[in-house]
């Protein structure tokens, strides 16, 4: 659509011609272009299948395919239940109400996104285990009989993903809720619905395609977890493709059984498709004057500061207490070449973010201005990185590139003679192409939220006025998804962050980072010494949350 | 605006370009290690005895592997370090491994803890044995691996899982030694017993300790940090299997990789590593038990005496590794 010339307004001319650069069709090769590319290593795990391990899958078969399944199903559900009521109700408290505390909370909640799964596992075992100093003083107490219910079970595995993963069901949650205007609580209210019946009735359905998209990626992550199912011996799916690739040493078999999550991870974004529903909620203007909390008095209030309480403290302030413990009793940083670590770890953090939001900001574009089936069945597709285990993305990363780079370097050499070492291979590229692969997803479902919301007619209002594609993005939709991007940018942030097995991996020669620091430590058992690269990772995961604080706290440009 | 940008560009890629270490100069060697403690003096002694730099990148065996596969001919990996004599095996076979023939090697790595085809060789030795609470077990008590099937440790066993690639080596070396059924057998026989699952050696020595259950099997050098902490600690070390095949051991060792740029440096690398020099390093840091006889091991592990060790060679741990697992999975041992 070429811009009427008429509305020249104060749109200067040069953005006139940025008009036609909404072809349709570009974007949706783009689209397509940036899907193909990243969805190479799921196509080097389904390749996989040419080869079926016929043995290695009657074995399973008849030994544990079942209780595998079922444990991972089992898992799913536990998970997706447990951050769905704790970040859902924590949102809805710190945005619908006013209670002692408040103010800290809607930040502090954020905060055990920074700290790893794999970390809270260690630190809750080092506590609440038999030889733990809780249950050493309970017996002391109370007598030598006295047990705690057993934490490596199903529900304590469920327990430990919940309180690390329900952030992101509540940073989604608690974006909707806020951007939801007062006017549309205030009218069911004025007919007659109690603040209950509201929240249940207008503000939960209007906020569900954030629940979904928040719960989604919770489940997603526990499908990929390793770590955790690992050190509380809970069998998952996961857990079993380690088994095969390092104990059998199949790799094809192992990948087959990685195969098995993709298709958990098809499902679970068809169910979300299917949740999200066609119900399209947009924003009725730019941002209501917001919900007017209501302020809780006596034990309501007392109730409220309760809850956040106890999630935060279970979930951060335990295992950071725990940490700092070990910590004083380790201090080897000396040794570590510390600050190169945490410089290493935030510069391939802040790459890792802006470029997946970008990318991830591109393909939701696309399927905004061009919904073919096509463009959105490929944005599904580049996303479902996130529920392969970071091993598995990583070889199939390593695979296809080791190719290129052979082929590239033989070309090389045949051009220009002597001998040349691989480029790619072992590159930060390689690393950063698995970071994004794997992290995606979480831009995407956050940008794709919150783009969903601004209403089409306001494009064709910008369009009409002479804005180009680009000047639309900038002008109009960017400043209205602040929020969303500013949630996704840290949410990839931090992952990036905790990432650990992609990073083994693929990091270049002499580049570690704070991650590779906790794993040399937790793999020769000694989790004591792991704990201060790991108070690492959390005290930096804080610099992106105090950012967004610091920048959903100034007036809006 | 644009000046920021230019800088920014200039350096990611400057930092995009693999620091590959340079293959020109030949006095370098460069590791790939799975192991990553107590082994620094003994690279640094061999920097300054020969003047040969020593580049280590860390990493998990089954991800060193792959990317030493996807490098192919083009690897910069000299040398690949790694501890289960299992890792060692199926890196041979993956032809990941050269042959070297060193008389040095050969005489200072007994032969039962090295490759019979000369692709890898053991530096030290790791005895996973029975570890008791000295306050409620007397070691009259204990006698084979087998006999913790006895309905006698019933709720007073701790294992780590079957994942564990020192438990999965066990068993391989059982089924090397009694066959598949009996191994099979022996394993039902810890299952029968309800063994509580902890992932840790650190963390089942302390839960002895505590009196979560009585008897365990670890690697011996955890229960040696842990007294070295604390000489009080009141867990002590068995040697299984005394009168009939000895205690298991394993190893960690390392080869020369099959497309080495600085092969001869390699080979200098690890005769060196399995001198009685080196290995006394190793010992004295990591309380492991030297490959290499003429070296001593650490005082504090000395006080545990000489012991029989299982003279069946470590490559078994590799050949009945995938049987071992599939016997665990269908005798119930998760």
């Amino acid at each position: 659509m070429p811009a009427p010339d008429a509305a020249v307004g104060r749109v200067p001319a040069a953005r006139l011609t940025t008009a036609g650069r909404g072809r349709p069709w570009l974007w949706t090769l783009l689209a397509a272009g940036i899907a193909a590319i990243l969805a190479v290593p799921i196509v080097a795990v389904l390749s996989s299948l040419a080869d079926p391990r016929l043995e290695v899958w009657a074995h399973l078969w008849r030994t544990q395919l079942g209780e595998l399944i079922g444990n991972t199903l089992l898992l799913l559900v536990g998970v997706g239940a447990g951050t769905m009521i704790v970040g859902t109700v924590l949102a809805w408290l710190v945005v619908g109400f006013r209670f002692p505390g408040r103010a800290v909370f809607e930040w502090a909640l954020m905060l055990p996104l920074a700290v790893p799964a794999y970390v809270i596992g260690f630190a809750f075992l080092g506590l609440f285990d038999y030889a733990g100093p809780v249950q050493t003083a309970l017996r002391h107490w109370l007598g030598e009989d006295v047990r705690l219910p057993e934490l490596r079970s199903y529900r304590g595995v469920v327990l430990m993903m919940t309180l690390v993963f329900y952030p992101y069901v509540y940073l989604l949650a608690r974006a909707a809720f806020r951007d939801q205007g007062a006017a549309t609580l205030e009218t069911a209210r004025s007919l007659g619905r109690t603040r209950l019946r509201a929240f249940l009735e207008v503000a939960l359905p209007m906020a569900r395609p954030s629940l979904v998209a928040g719960v989604s990626l919770a489940m997603m992550e526990a499908l990929a977890d390793f770590g955790t199912v690992a050190t509380f011996g809970y069998r998952t799916l996961t857990e079993a493709i380690y088994r095969v690739w390092l104990g059998m040493f199949d790799r094809a078999a192992a990948t087959q059984l990685a195969s098995l999550l993709l298709l958990f991870a098809f499902l679970l974004l068809g169910l979300e498709r299917a949740l999200r529903g066609r119900a399209r909620f947009v924003q009725s203007h730019r941002r209501g004057p917001g919900v007017a909390p209501v302020a809780l008095h006596g034990w309501r209030a007392l109730g409220a500061t309760a809850a956040c309480s106890v999630v935060l403290g279970l979930a951060f302030a335990l295992p950071v207490g725990q940490l700092l413990v070990w910590a004083r009793g380790a201090l080897d940083t000396g040794r570590l070449g510390f600050l190169s670590l945490l410089a290493n770890t935030l510069f391939l953090a802040g790459i890792t973010a802006v470029t997946t939001c970008v990318l991830a900001l591109a393909l939701g574009y696309a399927a905004r201005l061009h919904p073919s089936p096509g463009v959105r069945v490929a944005t599904q597709f580049a996303s479902m990185g996130y529920a392969l285990p970071g091993s598995v993305i990583a070889v199939g990363v390593l695979s296809p590139v080791a190719v290129v780079d052979h082929a590239l370097v033989r070309g090389l050499e045949w051009a220009l003679g002597g001998t040349i070492g691989l480029m790619l291979t072992g590159s930060a590229a390689a690393l950063l192409f698995a970071y994004v692969v794997r992290f995606l997803a979480v831009s995407f479902q956050t940008l794709d939220a919150s783009l969903g919301k601004i209403p089409p007619s306001l494009d064709d209002a910008a369009r009409s006025l002479g804005a180009g594609v680009g000047g639309t993005l900038r002008r109009i939709h960017l400043p209205l998804m602040r929020g969303g991007l500013l949630t996704a940018l840290i949410l990839v942030f931090v992952e990036t962050m905790k990432e650990m097995p992609a990073t083994l991996l693929l990091r270049p020669f002499g580049l570690n980072t704070l991650a590779v620091g906790v794993w040399e430590r937790t793999s020769e058992s000694l989790w004591a010494e792991a704990a201060v690269p790991a108070l690492a990772i959390v005290a930096a995961g804080l610099l992106p949350v105090f950012l967004a604080i610091r920048f959903s706290a100034t007036p809006r440009a | 605006m644009r000046r920021i940008r230019a800088v920014v560009l200039t350096l990611t890629g400057l930092w995009l370009t693999p620091a590959l270490p340079g293959g020109a100069e030949p006095a370098e060697v460069v590791v790939y290690s799975a192991r990553h403690y107590g082994q620094e003096t003994a690279f640094a002694a061999f920097t300054k005895k020969t003047g040969v730099q020593v580049k280590i990148f860390n990493g998990n065996t089954g991800e060193l592997f792959e990317r030493l596969k996807a490098e192919g001919d083009r690897t910069p990996a000299d040398v690949l370090l790694t501890v289960d004599a299992g890792n060692l095996w199926n890196a041979a076979r993956a032809g990941l491994l050269s042959r070297v023939d060193s008389p040095e090697l050969q005489a200072n790595v007994p032969a039962h803890l090295r490759d019979p085809e000369g692709r890898w060789f053991g530096l030290t030795v790791r005895a996973r044995s029975i570890v008791y609470n000295t306050r409620k077990v007397r070691p009259a008590e204990l006698s084979t691996y087998e006999a913790l099937g006895d309905p006698r440790w019933k709720g007073r066993l701790c294992l780590r899982t079957s994942s564990y690639i020192y438990n999965q080596s066990l068993l391989a070396t059982m089924i090397k030694r009694h066959g598949e059924a009996k191994t099979e057998e022996t394993v039902r026989g810890w299952v029968a017993n309800q063994p509580a699952l902890i992932n840790g050696d650190t963390q089942i020595l302390e839960s002895i300790a505590a009196g979560q259950c009585d008897v365990g099997l670890v690697n011996h050098y955890y229960l040696a940090r842990l007294l070295a902490k604390d000489p009080a600690f009141p867990v002590a070390i068995f040697w299984a299997n005394q009168q009939t095949t000895g205690t298991h051991v394993n190893v960690s060792g390392a080869g020369v990789t099959a497309h080495a740029r600085h092969r001869a440096p390699a080979i200098k690398f690890l005769e060196f590593l399995s001198s009685a020099e080196a290995q006394q390093m190793f010992a004295d840091l990591a309380y492991e038990y030297p490959a290499n006889p003429q070296a001593a091991v650490s005082p504090l592990v000395a006080r545990w005496g000489r012991f029989k060790q299982d003279d069946v060679n470590v490559a078994s741990a590799g050949e009945f590794q995938a049987a071992a697992i599939k016997l665990a999975d269908r005798a119930g041992y998760r």
